[in-house]
């Protein structure tokens, strides 16, 4: 039907624009190493179950192959007694399997959970060829809880990003856009609701009940979407000026759609520039409730735990309070430094920084109007 | 060059070059003119010839380094500016050349009062004391005409009307008695009665203090009017200069030919006698509510549109003219209701005043609008084939997408572009090719009306012919009714049958284009009528300051 257009990717078509900011983007060495980087991590941890795990990955046994790592086997299937699961840490399933075949562990064979046994003195434990990061105050492997709990983190950061997005997208599209009463009393409202404390809400609630991550991610996103609204109800309120706005009005095309197809993709600028730092943000919260004690369940691999592990254990275990530090500053930087680079991206008043595109639709009236001659011969 | 008097500005083979990345772009291309002590010379070009640029660069004003001069001399009575150090240039900017820009509003700092932007100049350069300077301020407050001066001193730029501030810029410009000034599109951004007030009073100045007058505009009448000589530009070249009288009676280039040939001229083909009635209103209101208080309760009205009747037939165009606030916009937007409106609008015979939107959603297919700023009224966003088949999709017109696309490309080439543009963006062509792209977009869903508000005005003159051409042979060919909404009386003339002259949101005066525009009946029309055609200052009172 329509032809394609010579710039493609993949089945997104590259508009000049995308393609300078792309380009911009790139210019940015610190951000866009920053993305990589993040981004290696982040998949990475996504695979914490076969990095860093207490059960084999692959066990070769008595001519059967069994992958533990994805399933449960009782304890008599490797010759124990037990019909309940294999316990991988004994000694005995060890020698059993290492007599009648081969098991591949992970790299690291403790998951966040795990005590370490037959450490050479009581726990905390510094670095150590068994634990490259030492071990906390229960026995449990530092690295293998720092891999979790990054993963866990960037979750929460993510996901906490995009549902506050998509809320706050919309709280502020309809209020810019419709303006008037509308927006009169849903900003009222706002000023209201942000003024309600959110950490003795959690604290209350966290007398009632154990928060867990999806309680947490509500109760976060109830507040949390506010953060967007401001801008995408000041694009709303500029756009619904404008003249190509108007002239979709005169053409009769209904209200949400002229809010999703006209106005927004100019108001989804100021949000995926804002979208780095919202998710910063998250994970900074997350860390901070789990640091006074009011985030995720006790035992759960959290970064924000394990701080507080660093603070109590300050002088007789500093490796865990060094760890913390690092790898939360590491990702914190990371997205901060991505932010960056995607903020000068999506920035009309920076020019192209490769060669080429001169004129460009947002410094259009200089740039377009030099063409009276091509006017005349049309 | 005599030496005892050197010419007072002598530019010779100047060039301007722009830097952004890789590319280059040469902006002005060897031009050479001078202005003798006492003389106005005009420089005349469309948009993008180089004609701002070159004022620009006599101050050296450009954005260096990105702008470079690869060749040039620019000698201010016999002394180079080009290249001269910091100090030397501060010294001639302001005091020696003073500079009038085109927009007042955004030359004058927002948070400074008028008292303090003259002050700043006559501080800097003549070391006064505040209360000399104070002085002296009221003095060039008075000069150039602002009343009550010495009330005015404390006031901000917003508080003073369009016609004030940029009589506040000249007195700038004027303080410290300049022997060159160059005015850059002073007037562009004022009403024709306006413009007309700061003409004069320009002359008047120029003729008292003897001064250098550089006159960068793209109107040819008003060069007609004010100037001695001109200079005409295209593409960074100046292709021809010679006396006024002389340029205009006997253009020898080409393209200044052309440019005195693209007057808006010829009549709109007569209406149908019989011809249906497509929309009328009478005691038509546009009240906009000014609100205050926390629950923004309404207070009090702008009465932008008060009282108006119009009725269009088909194949007739109403043109609707009027300074800026006359409340000509709004009283197209509330006739398509896109702003609230009171009063019946008979649209084909039915009043659409009380319907609903979805019930108006059918109708508004047959009611279209084309917009004045081009660059604002397409989505950046959208080729311009989705921009002219949104229309069709949303009225559920043509059986799918290749029938729609056929129907775009027929529209866009019924206004003249090549159909194969349907895959571009908008910000790849130029104002006049995306005005054609407006009106495509309105065709397309075949209309009974369109309102186009000021749809030539930012377009430069060769342009603006060709698109009223365009419009005309439309009206023609699909018997269209316009509702022609502009400020321009050379192009309502070329292009209505009937037209209605606004005020303050009333009907000052209504009738045949002809009758109305050959013998005005009101006073403010003849003052609007001299002041668009003639140039011509009205001394009556009628027209505001």
């Amino acid at each position: 039907m329509k032809p394609a257009s010579p710039h493609r990717f993949l089945w997104w078509r590259v508009r000049p624009v995308t393609a300078r900011r792309l380009a911009n983007f790139r210019a940015h060495k610190r951000g866009y190493w920053s993305m990589w980087i993040f981004a290696v991590l982040f998949v990475f941890t996504l695979f914490a179950e076969f990095i860093a795990n207490d059960r084999p990955l692959l066990v070769w046994y008595d001519g059967g192959l069994y992958v533990p790592v994805l399933k449960d086997y009782p304890e008599r299937t490797f010759g124990g007694d037990l019909p309940s699961d294999t316990d991988w840490s004994e000694p005995f399933i060890r020698d059993e399997i290492a007599k009648k075949g081969w098991m591949v562990w992970p790299l690291i064979p403790y998951s966040y959970k795990t005590p370490v046994k037959n450490l050479t003195r009581p726990a905390p434990t510094p670095p150590s060829w068994q634990n490259w990061l030492g071990t906390d105050y229960q026995a449990r492997d530092v690295l293998a809880r720092v891999i979790y709990g990054f993963r866990i983190s960037v979750l929460f950061g993510l996901a906490l990003t995009i549902a506050s997005s998509v809320v706050g997208v919309v709280a502020g599209a309809v209020q810019g856009y419709f303006g008037g009463r509308v927006d009169l009393y849903f900003q009222r409202f706002m000023e209201i609701w942000d003024s309600v404390p959110v950490l003795y809400l959690l604290i209350i609630l966290s007398a009632f009940i154990q928060p867990d991550f999806w309680w947490l991610l509500g109760i976060m996103l109830l507040f949390s979407w506010m953060g967007l609204v401001g801008v995408v109800r000041a694009e709303f309120l500029r756009a619904r000026n404008f003249d190509y706005v108007r002239a979709a009005r005169a053409m009769g095309a209904s209200s949400p759609s002229i809010m999703f197809k006209h106005i927004l993709p100019n108001a989804l600028v100021a949000t995926i520039s804002f979208m780095p730092f919202i998710t910063s943000g998250s994970i900074g919260s997350l860390t901070a409730l789990d640091y006074l004690g009011f985030g995720l369940p006790p035992g759960s691999a959290s970064l924000g735990e394990l701080a507080k592990q660093g603070k109590e254990f300050a002088t007789i275990a500093p490796w865990i309070g060094v760890t913390a530090f690092f790898i939360v500053a590491i990702m914190l930087s990371l997205l901060v430094f991505v932010g960056e680079a995607v903020r000068d991206a999506f920035d009309p008043r920076k020019a192209a920084v490769s060669s080429g595109a001169v004129a460009e639709p947002e410094q259009t009236s200089a740039a377009t109007q030099e063409s009276p001659a091509e006017e005349v011969a049309s | 060059m005599n030496a005892a008097a050197p010419t007072l500005l002598e530019v010779e083979d100047l060039a301007v070059q722009f830097r952004a990345g890789n590319a280059r772009f040469d902006a002005v291309k060897g031009v050479s003119f001078r202005i003798e002590r006492g003389e106005t010379l005009a420089l005349v070009g469309e948009s993008g010839s180089g004609k701002s640029v070159t004022a620009l660069s006599i101050l050296q004003l450009l954005p260096y380094p990105a702008a470079s001069h690869p060749s040039g001399s620019i000698r201010f009575k016999g002394d180079e500016l080009m290249g001269a150090p910091e100090p030397v240039l501060r010294g001639i900017r302001g005091n020696r050349v003073g500079m009038i820009f085109q927009e007042p509003l955004t030359a004058l700092n927002p948070l400074h009062s008028v008292e303090k932007q003259i002050n700043e100049v006559l501080i800097v350069h003549r070391k006064l004391g505040r209360g000399a300077a104070r002085q002296r301020t009221l003095e060039l407050l008075e000069l150039v005409g602002i009343r009550n001066a010495a009330k005015r001193l404390g006031a901000f730029p917003h508080e003073l009307s369009g016609g004030q501030r940029q009589r506040v810029m000249i007195a700038m410009a004027l303080a410290n008695d300049p022997e060159l000034l160059i005015a850059d599109e002073p007037t562009t951004a004022v009403d024709v009665t306006i413009q007309a007030q700061i003409l004069k009073l320009l002359k008047e100045l120029q003729q008292r203090f003897g001064m250098g007058l550089l006159f960068i505009t793209h109107d040819l009448g008003l060069v007609r009017h004010t100037c001695d000589r001109v200079a005409v530009m295209q593409s960074g070249r100046i292709v021809e200069t010679g006396p006024v009288a002389d340029v205009f009676k006997a253009p020898k280039h080409e393209y200044t030919q052309r440019l005195l040939g693209s007057e808006p001229r010829g009549t709109p083909a007569p209406v149908a006698a019989g011809a249906a009635e497509v929309m009328a209103t009478d005691g038509f209101r546009v009240w906009y509510p000014i609100k205050a208080g926390i629950f923004r309760h309404t207070v009090d009205h702008v009465k932008a549109v008060d009282d108006v009747s119009i009725r269009v037939r088909a194949g007739e165009t109403v043109g609707v003219v009027g300074e800026s606030g006359s409340g000509k916009s709004s009283l197209g937007f509330g006739l398509l209701r896109l702003v609230e409106s009171k009063g019946a609008i008979l649209f084909a015979g039915r009043d659409i005043q009380p319907l609903r939107n979805a019930e108006l959603r059918p109708i508004r297919r047959e009611m279209q609008i084309v917009f004045q700023d081009p660059f604002g009224s397409l989505s950046p966003r959208m080729t311009v084939g989705e921009i002219v088949a949104e229309g069709l999709k949303i009225h559920g017109i043509g059986a799918d997408d290749d029938a729609r696309d056929a129907m775009v490309v027929d529209a866009l080439r019924e206004v003249g572009l090549d159909p194969e543009t349907r895959h571009r963006y908008p910000h790849e062509f130029s104002g006049g090719q995306r005005q054609r792209i407006s009106i495509a977009r309105a065709l397309v869903l075949k209309p009974k009306l369109i309102v186009l508000d000021e749809p030539t005005s930012a377009l430069d003159r060769t342009v603006q012919v060709q698109v009223i051409e365009l419009l005309r042979k439309l009206q023609r060919d699909h018997n269209l009714a316009y509702i022609f909404i502009s400020h321009d009386l050379a192009v309502v003339r070329a292009m209505s049958h009937h037209v209605v002259v606004m005020r303050d949101g009333k009907v000052v005066e209504q009738g045949p284009t002809g009758e109305v525009l050959a013998s005005p009946k009101e006073a403010y029309t003849r003052a609007l009528l001299a002041a668009a055609f003639d140039f011509k200052a009205d001394e009556s009172g009628v027209v505001r300051a």
